[in-house]
């Protein structure tokens, strides 16, 4: 509980900045956090490599059972039935461009596996239903923002003198249109009025205030409780949740410090338990009545 | 028991309400149960099973929903456990994202496109595909008249690897072999699925630049249909450009059909962005984009049937009236289609 680290720091600043308060249509305020680009990135990474995986997982099964795909490209002239087949095959691929995306972001979660993953989904930015038409719209621009400049880089597009460099150019304009607007908004989710926010699940932990009341052995008295505020609070809580034996001692040295106390060894837990409920007791009865400190300095 | 196995955890009853000692724990541990029953609700929402919810629970869903929500607000305000408070969140959001999520699937929204939100959304641009016409008219008109003009113009509109041969003054034999027909259907298919992505191509590029207020896309309209013409004036001159608005007609009312609509909704996304009207740019373009979104999905239909009609038709079928038949169909049948075809009727949400 002594100063706040540098890292942790940056940290905080950043998802204060991606903090963004959404108001429902039944007028309750929920915030919700703005996918960070770089995890959006790596979302979208993870869905380009599972289509990847996924085609060509396709085209060894159509291989496996005998359509002789492989062999069969190197000469397509020979077998008009099997033609056909390629025909589809190739028409496939295209929709599986878009169906993979469109799909899973039409689904009951709003994600591809990749979002799902790093914990991401698609929203509405007016708080309003999320449509299809919306998913749509944002998909189709995904077209020239993720695949026409893959395969411009992989087709040698730069060898086409101005033209190429003047389409090199425009292509980094949606590229890079992420990074020049606060919601990380790329030009898909400009047009479509989407944005992409932070979905993660979390579980409901236990009460911390079940362990036996120790009220009658630890007694603390307002001068003692008025040393902390709330952040110091959250940082003891999130210290008896992991309960880490060395970090139970660190922490009651530094309590003990602070309010004059010594402690017998061993007793670490139960006293920062007693601590924790009768500071928690004394912030809350504090917020009853209006008055909140957010940390010790305040 | 086996069964057991496959049967839903149970929800715990919270521990002993009076044995905590913080008023805010007992307010947690009294409505715990209900938080868990909400939990449950939506994890199979999320889960697409929306068959597991019991009649009960889902008939408490709405009441559910609303007491958590309260919850929090009431717990933001009187309660200091960061781990409830991070639940409680993340609870009602995933809950909102359950009653505000996407209603249909792909399938149904496909359903819903194909019966009438496409031609709906084609309706609704209609300002910006007359314009695209317009344009698109023009520079054939201009294509043919540079060439007509100048024949060395034909070099510099058409690419060489393009005209394969069909320059000013080439053997019209020639020209009427490239006009003609192939013994099978061998080979064509690969032939047609290699046109599709190719007209793909242009017609997301036409859509994708509209972003630049719409003028690059109408460059693009130009310089393509000045192609189209320069290259019906070399027919004409070696006397045969009623067959070759035969063979072009097979497939061409589809696919200018498919590249006229991908320029409009790529213009309209881009006047939009200039003219937003007396809303604010960000809605103005919301709308705009999801209009032209609809649009442009249909596109990819047109230029599916396209190619198909490129690669297979119009090397089957020879001959310039039938080629013209099937050709005025495709067209009769996209126009009745776009203006005929009433929008689907919005479910009640």
């Amino acid at each position: 509980m002594s100063t706040v680290s540098r890292p942790r720091a940056v940290l905080q600043a950043d998802l204060a900045k991606r903090q963004r308060t959404l108001v429902t249509p039944e007028g309750l305020s929920l915030p919700l956090i703005v996918g960070a680009r770089g995890s959006r990135a790596g979302a979208l990474i993870l869905d380009l490599l599972f289509l990847t995986i996924g085609t060509v997982a396709f085209l060894i099964f159509l291989s496996a059972i005998g359509f002789g795909l492989f062999d069969m490209g190197s000469n397509p002239d020979t077998n008009p039935v099997l033609q056909g087949l390629l025909v589809i095959v190739i028409l496939l691929l295209f929709l599986a461009r878009y169906g993979y995306f469109l799909w899973f972001e039409l689904g009951p979660r709003a994600a591809t596996p990749g979002k799902r993953i790093v914990g991401l989904r698609v929203a509405a930015r007016d708080g309003g239903r999320l449509t299809a038409e919306m998913v749509i719209a944002r998909n189709l621009v995904r077209d020239v923002e993720v695949f026409l400049p893959l395969f411009f880089l992989l087709g040698g597009g730069q060898g086409a003198g101005v033209a190429g460099f003047a389409a090199f150019i425009w292509l980094m304009v949606f590229v890079l249109f992420p990074l020049f607007n606060k919601d990380a908004l790329r030009a898909g989710d400009l047009v479509a009025g989407t944005w992409v926010v932070e979905a993660r699940q979390a579980k409901l932990k236990e009460a911390m205030s079940l362990a036996p009341d120790r009220a009658d052995q630890y007694q603390f008295g307002e001068a003692e409780l008025s040393v902390y505020g709330e952040h110091e609070l959250q940082v003891l809580e999130s210290v008896l949740r992991q309960n880490r034996a060395e970090s139970l001692r660190e922490v009651a040295e530094a309590i003990t410090n602070k309010i004059g106390w010594q402690l017998g060894a061993g007793d670490e837990r139960e006293f920062l338990e007693a601590f924790y409920a009768a500071l928690r007791g004394h912030l809350e009865t504090g917020m009853r009545f209006g008055k909140r400190k957010a940390d010790k300095y305040s | 028991m086996v069964l057991d196995l496959f049967r839903k955890a149970e929800i715990e009853p919270p521990a002993d309400i009076e044995a905590a000692t913080l008023r805010s724990d007992r307010f947690r541990l009294e409505r715990e149960v209900d938080w868990q029953r909400l939990d449950n609700i939506v994890t199979a929402l999320e889960k697409n099973r929306p068959r597991r919810i019991s009649d009960e629970d889902l008939l408490d869903l709405p009441v559910l929903y609303r007491k958590t929500a309260s919850s929090l607000a009431v717990a933001r305000e009187t309660s200091l456990d960061a781990a409830t408070l991070a639940y409680l969140e993340s609870l009602v959001r995933r809950a909102w994202f359950q009653v505000y999520g996407p209603r249909i699937g792909l399938l149904g929204w496909l359903r819903r496109f194909l019966g009438g939100g496409w031609s709906a959304a084609v309706r609704e641009i209609w300002l910006d595909i007359c314009i695209v016409l317009a344009v698109m008219v023009a520079g054939t008109v201009v294509g043919w008249l540079l060439v007509e003009q100048d024949e060395r113009w034909y070099y510099s509109l058409v690419p060489g690897g393009m005209a394969g041969g069909r320059a000013p003054g080439a053997d019209p034999e020639m020209l009427r072999e490239s006009l003609g027909t192939t013994e099978s259907a061998s080979g064509l298919g690969v032939f047609a699925a290699y046109l599709f992505s190719n007209n793909t191509g242009v017609c997301i590029m036409a859509f994708a630049l509209g972003f630049a207020f719409g003028v690059p896309t109408l460059l693009l309209m130009v310089y393509n249909l000045a192609l189209l013409g320069a290259m019906f004036w070399v027919f004409q001159d070696a006397g045969m450009g009623l067959d070759f608005a035969g063979w072009l007609s097979v497939h061409g009312t589809t696919e200018l059909g498919a590249i006229l609509l991908s320029g409009a909704a790529g213009l309209h996304v881009g006047r939009t962005m200039a003219f937003p009207g007396d809303r604010t740019i960000l809605a103005a373009m919301r709308s705009a984009g999801v209009r032209a979104a609809q649009v442009m999905a249909g596109c990819t239909i047109m230029l599916i049937v396209a190619g198909l009609l490129e690669g297979y038709v119009r090397q089957l079928v020879g001959d310039t009236a039938s080629r013209f038949a099937i050709g005025g169909a495709m067209l009769a049948l996209w126009v009745l289609y776009f203006a005929f075809v009433p929008a689907p009727r919005e479910r009640e949400t």
